[in-house]
C-alpha cells in the first residue's frame, strides 16, 4: 500500500489555533505524525531583559489567555520565593478562588470545542452558555473577562466583598445544576461514546514515560496533580486527584468534566475558609541572585517555571514549560494506527494550547 | 437583477474567517464567544467559515511572526475580492506587549492592508461585534466600488 | 531551589538519566541558562511522587551535547527547542528539526545568546 502525505493545519476548521501536523497515511490509517510548530512563537522569555520584574506579570499572563490567572500566580510565587516575601493568607485564598474559576471556564471551553470536533454543535453551544456565567463572575469581580490580572508581587490587587461572595455562590449553584444536566449526554450518549471510546489510547506506562501532564496523564490512571503539593492555599483545602483508567479520549473528557465539578467544590471550600487580612504586602528592592523552580497545576496540566535572578530589577532568565509542550510527545504516540477521521478528536483530546507551547 | 441580489446579500450576510496569527488565545476565545448563545452573531447572518475561498471578512488576532506571515499572506490572497480585514486586540494592531520580542514582526498591517482596528487586551466580544459592523460598512462600500 | 540538585558532567549525563528512568522518575523538562561566556547551563528536571530532582550540567556551547532523547523520547522536543534558542548541537537526537522547530529558516540570529540585544521600541 502506498503512503500518502496529508498536511493537517495550520488553518483547520476544528483548531482555533495554528498547529501543523504532517500525517503519513496508508489507506485510511495514520502511520506517522510529525509536528511543525512555530506559528505562534513570539520569544517572550527574552523580554525579561527589558521589562522589570513587576512588568513581567503582564507578559506572563499573556503566555496564554485561557490559563492566564495561573501563569500570573506561578510567576508571582516564584518571585515571592526568590525575594522571601510572605503573602497573607487572604491573598493566597483569593488566588485559589480565581484560579479555580479560571480552570472551570477553561474546561467548559474545551468541553464545548471537543463536542464541536465530533460534530455535536448543540452541546458546544450549551457548554459555552454555562461558561458565560463564569465569565460574568470574572468580569464583575476583576473587571476583565479573560485575562483577570489580579496578581501582583506580594498578593492580589482586588478584593471580594461579602455580597460578591454570596453572589458567586448563588451563580455557582445555578451553573452546577446546568452542568449536571449535561453529564448524561457527554458521558453516556451513543454518538459521543462511538466517537471517543477506545480512540487514541495511551496506557499508564506510556503516559508516565512520555512525561504527559494534567488530564492526559490522569486519564491514563496516574494520580498526579500539582495541587496535591499544597502550593498557595491548596494545602488547606480537601482535594483528591481525579483519575480515569481507560486512557482514551472518553477518559480524558470525563476527567475534565469531573474537574469542573471539583472546581466548583473547591471555590465553595475556599469561600467558606476565606480568612480576614491584608490583600498585599509591600515589596521593596530587587530580586536577589538565585534560582527558583516552581510547579503549579493549570487546566491543561503541570506548568513549570524556572527563574534566575541576578540582583537587578531585570531577571537573568525566565523559562516556562507549559503543559501542552509536555503533551505533544504523547500525542505523537496516540496518532499512529488511528483513522484519519479521528485525528481532530485525538488532537483536541490533549487540549492543545499552542500559544502556551510556543510562547 | 441577479447582480444586485448578490450585491445585497454579500453585505447583509457576510461570511467571516478567523485566523489566529500568534495571539495568546484571549482574543480568539472572545471571537468564538461571539458565535455562542449570549452574543450570537449568527442572528445578523454572520457565519464563521474555515475556508478562505468562502470568506468575505478576515478576522486576525495576534502578532505576526516570521513563520506565520506567509500563512497570513497566503490566506489573504486566497480570499475572493472584495474583502475586508479586521485586526483584533492590541497585538493585532501594533504587536502589543510582545512588540519587542525577537520573533515578532509587528501588527497585522505590516503584511496585509487592514480596514478596521479593534482595541483591547483582550478585546471584548461587544467591541469585536462593533468592529465587524464597522468593517461591514467598509465592505459594502467596496462591493459598490467593485461594480 | 526546591528539590535535590546533582551535578553531572558531559560523560556521565546519559548514564545518570538512565538511572533516573530505572528509578521510576517522570521526566519533566530541561531549563537552560547562560552560565558564563560560551558556557551553557542545563538543568534536567525529574519528578517522582511530587518530589523534585534536578541534574545540573554545564557545557561548552561549541561542543556537541549527548542527547537523552534515546532514553526519554519526550526529551526530543525540548532538545530541539534548546537547539533553536542557543544553537548548540545534540549527538544522537532522534528527530532533529535542525533549528526550525520554532524559528523560520530565514531567521539566522540565535535568540538567547547575548550577542543580540533587543531594544525597547518607542
Amino acid at each position: 500500500m502506498a503512503i500518502t502525505v496529508i498536511p493537517f493545519g495550520p488553518q483547520h476548521p476544528v483548531l482555533p489555533e495554528p498547529i501543523h501536523l504532517t500525517l503519513k497515511v496508508e489507506d485510511e490509517i495514520v502511520k506517522e505524525a510529525i509536528p511543525a510548530l512555530g506559528y505562534v512563537h513570539r520569544g517572550l522569555e527574552r523580554l525579561v531583559e527589558i521589562r522589570d520584574y513587576h512588568q513581567m506579570i503582564t507578559v506572563c499572563e499573556r503566555v496564554c489567555g485561557i490559563c492566564s490567572m495561573i501563569h500570573g500566580t506561578c510567576y508571582s510565587q516564584c518571585i515571592e520565593e526568590l525575594m522571601d516575601i510572605e503573602v497573607t493568607d487572604r491573598a493566597k485564598m483569593l488566588r485559589v478562588i480565581w484560579s479555580e474559576l479560571h480552570r472551570m471556564h477553561s474546561h467548559l471551553l474545551w468541553l464545548g470545542l471537543f463536542a464541536d470536533a465530533f460534530g455535536f454543535e448543540a452541546l458546544f453551544m450549551q457548554f459555552w452558555k454555562v461558561r458565560e456565567r463564569i465569565m460574568d463572575i470574572n468580569e464583575a469581580t476583576a473587571g476583565s473577562r479573560v485575562i483577570v490580572s489580579v496578581n501582583i508581587i506580594g498578593g492580589v490587587r482586588a478584593d471580594l466583598s461579602p455580597e460578591q461572595l454570596r453572589w458567586i455562590l448563588s451563580e455557582l449553584d445555578i451553573a452546577e445544576k446546568e452542568i449536571k444536566d449535561m453529564q448524561n449526554t457527554i458521558m453516556n450518549d451513543y454518538t459521543v461514546k462511538t466517537r471517543t471510546c477506545g480512540i487514541g489510547v495511551l496506557s499508564y506506562d506510556q503516559a508516565y514515560e512520555l512525561g504527559a501532564a494534567g488530564p492526559t496523564l490522569r486519564g491514563s490512571g496516574v494520580a498526579s496533580d500539582m495541587r496535591m503539593n499544597g502550593y498557595g492555599a491548596y494545602g488547606e483545602l480537601d482535594i483528591e486527584p481525579i483519575i480515569e483508567t481507560a486512557g482514551d479520549c472518553w477518559a480524558r473528557c470525563t476527567v475534565r468534566f469531573r474537574e469542573v465539578l471539583q472546581s466548583i467544590d473547591l471555590v465553595r471550600q475556599a469561600i467558606s475558609k476565606l480568612p480576614e487580612g491584608e490583600l498585599a504586602v509591600k515589596v521593596k528592592g530587587n530580586p536577589p541572585e538565585g534560582e527558583v523552580y516552581a510547579r503549579v497545576e493549570q487546566p491543561r496540566g503541570e506548568c513549570v517555571y524556572y527563574i534566575k535572578g541576578n540582583g537587578t530589577k531585570n531577571l537573568d532568565r525566565l523559562r516556562i514549560r507549559t503543559p501542552t509542550f509536555a503533551n505533544i510527545p504523547p500525542l505523537l504516540t496516540m496518532l499512529p494506527e488511528c483513522e484519519l477521521a479521528d485525528v481532530p478528536v485525538i488532537v483536541l483530546s490533549i487540549d492543545p494550547c499552542i500559544s502556551c507551547t510556543e510562547r | 437583477m441577479f447582480g444586485s441580489f448578490i450585491k445585497k446579500s454579500r453585505a447583509k450576510s457576510p461570511w467571516i474567517m478567523h485566523f489566529d496569527c500568534g495571539s495568546c488565545n484571549g482574543c480568539d476565545i472572545e471571537v468564538l464567544a461571539c458565535l455562542t448563545p449570549l452574543y450570537d452573531v449568527e442572528r445578523f447572518g454572520i457565519i464563521n467559515v474555515g475556508n478562505p475561498k468562502h470568506a468575505d471578512v478576515l478576522l486576525v488576532t495576534g502578532t505576526v511572526n516570521h513563520r506565520n506571515k506567509k500563512v497570513l499572506k497566503n490566506l489573504y490572497d486566497q480570499m475572493p475580492e472584495p474583502k475586508a480585514v479586521i485586526a483584533i486586540g492590541a497585538c493585532g494592531n501594533t504587536g502589543g506587549v510582545f512588540r519587542e520580542a525577537y520573533n515578532v514582526v509587528g501588527g497585522v498591517d505590516k503584511i496585509i492592508p487592514v480596514d478596521v482596528y479593534v482595541p483591547g487586551c483582550p478585546a471584548k466580544p461587544e467591541a469585536i461585534i462593533d468592529g465587524v459592523v464597522l468593517g461591514l460598512a467598509k465592505f459594502a462600500q467596496k462591493v459598490e466600488e467593485a461594480e | 531551589m526546591q528539590g535535590k540538585v546533582i551535578d553531572v558532567t558531559i560523560d556521565t549525563i546519559v548514564g545518570e538519566v538512565m538511572n533516573m528512568k530505572n528509578d521510576g522518575q517522570r521526566f519533566v523538562t530541561f531549563s537552560t541558562y547562560q552560565e558564563a561566556e560560551g558556557k551553557l547551563g542545563i538543568l534536567y528536571h525529574f519528578d517522582k511522587d511530587l518530589e523534585d530532582t534536578h541534574l545540573r550540567l554545564v557545557v561548552d556551547m561549541d561542543k556537541p551535547i549527548p542527547s537523552v532523547s534515546g532514553v526519554y523520547f519526550a526529551a526530543m522536543l525540548v532538545e530541539n527547542e534548546i537547539r533553536d534558542q542557543w544553537d548548540v548541537k545534540f549527538d544522537g537526537l532522534v528527530l532533529d528539526f535542525n533549528r526550525t522547530l520554532f524559528l523560520d529558516p530565514e531567521v539566522t540570529q540565535v535568540p538567547l545568546v547575548s550577542n543580540v540585544k533587543i531594544q525597547p521600541k518607542k
